[in-house]
This record gives structure tokens, sequence and C-alpha cells, in this order.
């Protein structure tokens, strides 16, 4: 009966406790850094395209709500012809983003993707790219690659030496 | 008193205590919410007040099923039996000098003979749904209210000895001097204890018990049936409290810069917010902890208690 009437008093004085309650819309939690929310699609430092359409990330994708169709233009530089995500299949576990050899797709401290149509919560290639290098600024691919697309020309990427003219003698 | 003037006060008293109990929808919330470090519905209108016209509005577009292999006739009346008693029984309380919608000599018999009724609900209600979970449900609520309810009389009686009087307003105005709460304290607890089992109110919502009966007698139940089990029990709670008040708190009773009726509303609400309290804080005990705790600790004691005041009061008169 005492531990009874004690619990009962206990669970009063909670009254004048502090409330956990964050009300949403007007305060906001604070998100982590890594917190995994909407997917973007990042830019080089130069403004291109990161993505090379490898597929690795429709590949990783546990629910299948990536689908894209790589292309090349004249310069030979892989881009996606078009980038599809969908949102409403998503699980934001970011496998895609650790498939991403370009650091390319990448998952931000965003949520609030409520929409009144099912159709809507597809976001094609206009709605996924943004004009941020996300988390690795002032990487390029096509900067640190072997390959020729327009960036920089044979020799001249970061961490890559002149191709050696085999037919000179000099050292 | 003139006809018209009865009416305005069976109305009145409808009127109230189905907004009271309609109110106590967004009472319990919040204060539920507050006792557990939240906030509670505060959204809808002015501190989240119009919770109750959403609740009840999603109640009204609920369908309302009948299970096909119900007993349909007693299916639809069991609700209701609830509801009703428990609003015969409110008219025998007096909630100020004069205001009272039936003043009956044996007004305290027939609260408890009302109060007793409801159990018909429960039972019916769970009979008839015909389904293992609601036919327990409904067993336990029998039992349960014919164990308590046996020493909710008694435990009374202590009061009715001392005012000499059945008539709830005679008992209010024999606590002029000293409320019955301080010569019958022991009488008070155990009618309240028998009150929250009466209304099966948490900690005693044996009949409903959600973990282990998922909701016990009513668990067929929808719509605007359920709608009416679930102001069958916030009426119960407001005459519980309000009988309480009545009984041991002197009833409309108080300093005089109130008027009477707003001290006995003070007083309910008072008791309302500890039976809410109550479900915020305490377990419920096992079934058989639950009649055993009944029958052999309540019983005695309230049977000792009623002896003692009889002698005392025996005393006091020689």
């Amino acid at each position: 009966m005492i531990s009874h009437l004690r619990t009962m008093w206990l669970v009063f004085i909670h009254l004048f406790h502090k409330k956990v309650t964050i009300e949403y819309p007007e305060e906001r939690a604070p998100l982590a850094a890594r917190w995994r929310g909407r997917i973007v699609l990042t830019k080089d430092p130069d403004g291109g395209e990161r993505c090379v359409g490898c597929y690795l990330c429709a590949a990783a994708c546990p629910v299948d709500c990536i689908a894209l169709q790589a292309t090349e233009d004249e310069d030979g530089r892989r881009y996606p012809a078009f980038f599809r995500i969908n949102f409403s299949r998503c699980i934001f576990c970011g496998y895609c983003e650790e498939a991403c050899p370009t650091y390319a797709i990448q998952l931000i401290p965003d949520f609030e993707m409520g929409e009144y149509k099912r159709q809507d919560l597809v976001y094609e290639k206009e709605d996924l790219l943004i004009d941020s290098q996300g988390k690795y600024p002032g990487y390029n691919f096509y900067n640190v690659a072997g390959l020729d697309a327009g960036v920089k020309e044979k020799g001249k990427g970061s961490n890559e030496e002149e191709p050696v003219d085999i037919k000179s003698l000099l050292p | 008193m003139t006809v018209m003037q009865h009416i305005w006060i069976v109305l009145g008293v409808l009127f109230v205590f189905l907004n009271i109990a309609a109110g106590l929808i967004w009472v319990e919330r919040r204060l539920l919410a507050l006792w557990q470090d939240r906030l509670g519905p505060n959204r809808a209108g002015p501190l989240g007040l119009f919770i109750v016209l959403a609740d009840t509005l999603k109640l009204f577009f609920k369908e309302d099923w009948i299970p096909p292999f119900a007993d349909k006739l007693v299916f639809i009346v069991a609700p209701a039996i609830v509801v009703a008693s428990v609003l015969m029984g409110l008219a025998v309380i007096p909630f100020a000098p004069g205001i009272v919608v039936a003043d009956l000599n044996v007004g305290l018999l027939f609260f408890l003979a009302m109060s007793s009724l409801g159990a018909y609900s429960i039972v019916l209600g769970g009979w008839a749904s015909n389904n293992k979970y609601s036919l327990l449900g409904a067993l336990r609520g029998a039992s349960q209210m014919i164990a308590y309810e046996v020493f909710m009389g008694l435990s009374l009686m202590g009061v009715v000895m001392l005012s000499g009087s059945f008539n709830l307003t005679t008992i209010v105005t024999a606590q002029q001097h000293v409320w019955f709460v301080v010569t019958q304290p022991v009488g008070f607890i155990i009618f309240f204890i028998a009150g929250i089992a009466e209304t099966h109110r948490l900690p005693f919502d044996i009949p409903e018990a959600e973990s282990e009966l998922i909701a016990g007698f009513h668990a067929e139940y929808s719509g605007m049936k359920f709608g009416m089990f679930f102001i069958g029990e916030y009426l119960g709670i407001s005459l519980i409290s309000a009988m309480t008040v009545t009984m041991f708190f002197g009833g409309w009773l108080g300093p005089g810069f109130l008027p009477p009726v707003v001290w006995f509303f003070l007083k309910t609400f008072v008791f309302i917010a500890l039976f809410i309290l109550l479900r915020a804080s305490l377990p419920r005990p096992r079934y058989d902890q639950l009649l055993g705790y009944g029958w052999k600790i309540l019983l005695p004691l309230v049977l000792v208690n009623l002896l003692v005041t009889g002698a005392i009061a025996l005393w006091l008169r020689s």
C-alpha cells in the first residue's frame, strides 16, 4: 500500500518535469551529419556530373528503387541518360552511396519528403542533381581516372605521370 | 418545484455529464501525457481541445460492424446498458441545494443498484460477441463486479449509520461540521478502491486487460457501439467521483466565496484526476490477486469498520 502511494506520488511529480516532446514543425531535433535521408547526385568542382552510369548503385539497391541508363558524350565521358529513384520504395539503407565509385550518389540529412501523390515520390535526374560537391569537396573522378574524357589530357591528372616516350634514350 | 424546472435540471445534468465524459477524452490523454513527460494532444483547437470532436467524428465514420457469429440483439443492447445505468445513477446525486434530478429517500440504494446493473453490459457484451477473449473478459467482469459490489455497499453503510439516512441530500447536510472522510477514513479508501473496480478502470481493468485479452469484452465492438462503452467508462468515472465527493467530502459544501455547484465539480475533478493518476502509475494485478485482495482483505476490513462504527455510534447515543 505504501509503495503504491509512493509510486503514485512519484508519477504525479512528473507533472513538473521537463517534457521530452519536441514540437516538430516549430522545433526540430538536430539531425546527425551522417543521417541517411534524401538521396542526391553531386557534381564535380568544375560543375560536371559525377555519375558515370556504372549501375553499381542499382545493383546494390536491395529494393531495386534505382533505375538509370548510361550513355556517353562525344569526349567519351559516361553519364546517365536518365536517373530515376522511386522514393516510395527506397529504404534509405545507404548501400548505393557505399557502392558508388565516384562519390556521385549521396544521402543527406533531409527527411521531409511528404507528397500528396504517390507518383510525385519518383524523382528524376533533374530532381536529384544538386549544384554541390556534397561530402567530398574537391574530388573529381575524371581527374584521377586514367581516361581522357575531356577533363584532362593523358598524363595530366593528379597522381599521374606523363607517359614515357619509349623511343627516347634520354633519362 | 414546477415541471419545467425538473425538466431543465434533467437536461442540465445530462448535458453537463455527457460533456464531461466527452471532455475526459482530452483530459485523460493530456494528463497521462504530462505524467509520462510528454505533452499530449495540443494541436487541434485551443490546447488541443478539439481532439474530442475529432475522436467523435472518427467514431461516427467508423464502420459499425456486427460480427456474423454474434447474438445480434444482445450485441446491440449491451453498450446502451452501461451508459443508461450510469446516467440513472447520476439522477440521485445532489449537485447543490435543490439541484438534484430525483431526491429519493433511498438514493444511496438506488445508486448501488444502478452501478450493479452496469455489470450486465459487460457480461452481455462479452457473451453476445461469441468470442473466447470477450467471453473471458465478461466472466472476469462478472466476478469482479460481484466481489467488489459487496463491500462497495458495506463501505458506505458507515456513512449511513452516522447520518442516519439513505437520502444523499441528508448525507451531504450531515457533513456540515465535519466531512465523513475524517470519521470514516477506512470506508472512504475501500469505497474508492471498490469504485475503481466497479468502473473497471486501471489498475483494475481486468475485463479489458488489453495485454492479455486484447480488449476483453468489447473486442468485437467498433464505431459508435465501442464509443458507448468508452463514454460509459468515462461516465462511470464521473459517477464514482461525484459519489465519493457526496459521501465523504461534503458534496457541495465549501467556503462561501464560490457557489456550491462549483465546489461540487471542483472536488469531483480532483477525484477524476486521481482516477487518471492511478491509470498512469499502477500496474494491473493478476486476476486471482484482485479477487483474493477483495474477499480476503477488503471484506473483513469493511466488516470491522462497520462493527467499530456501529459500536461508536451506539456509545455516542447512550
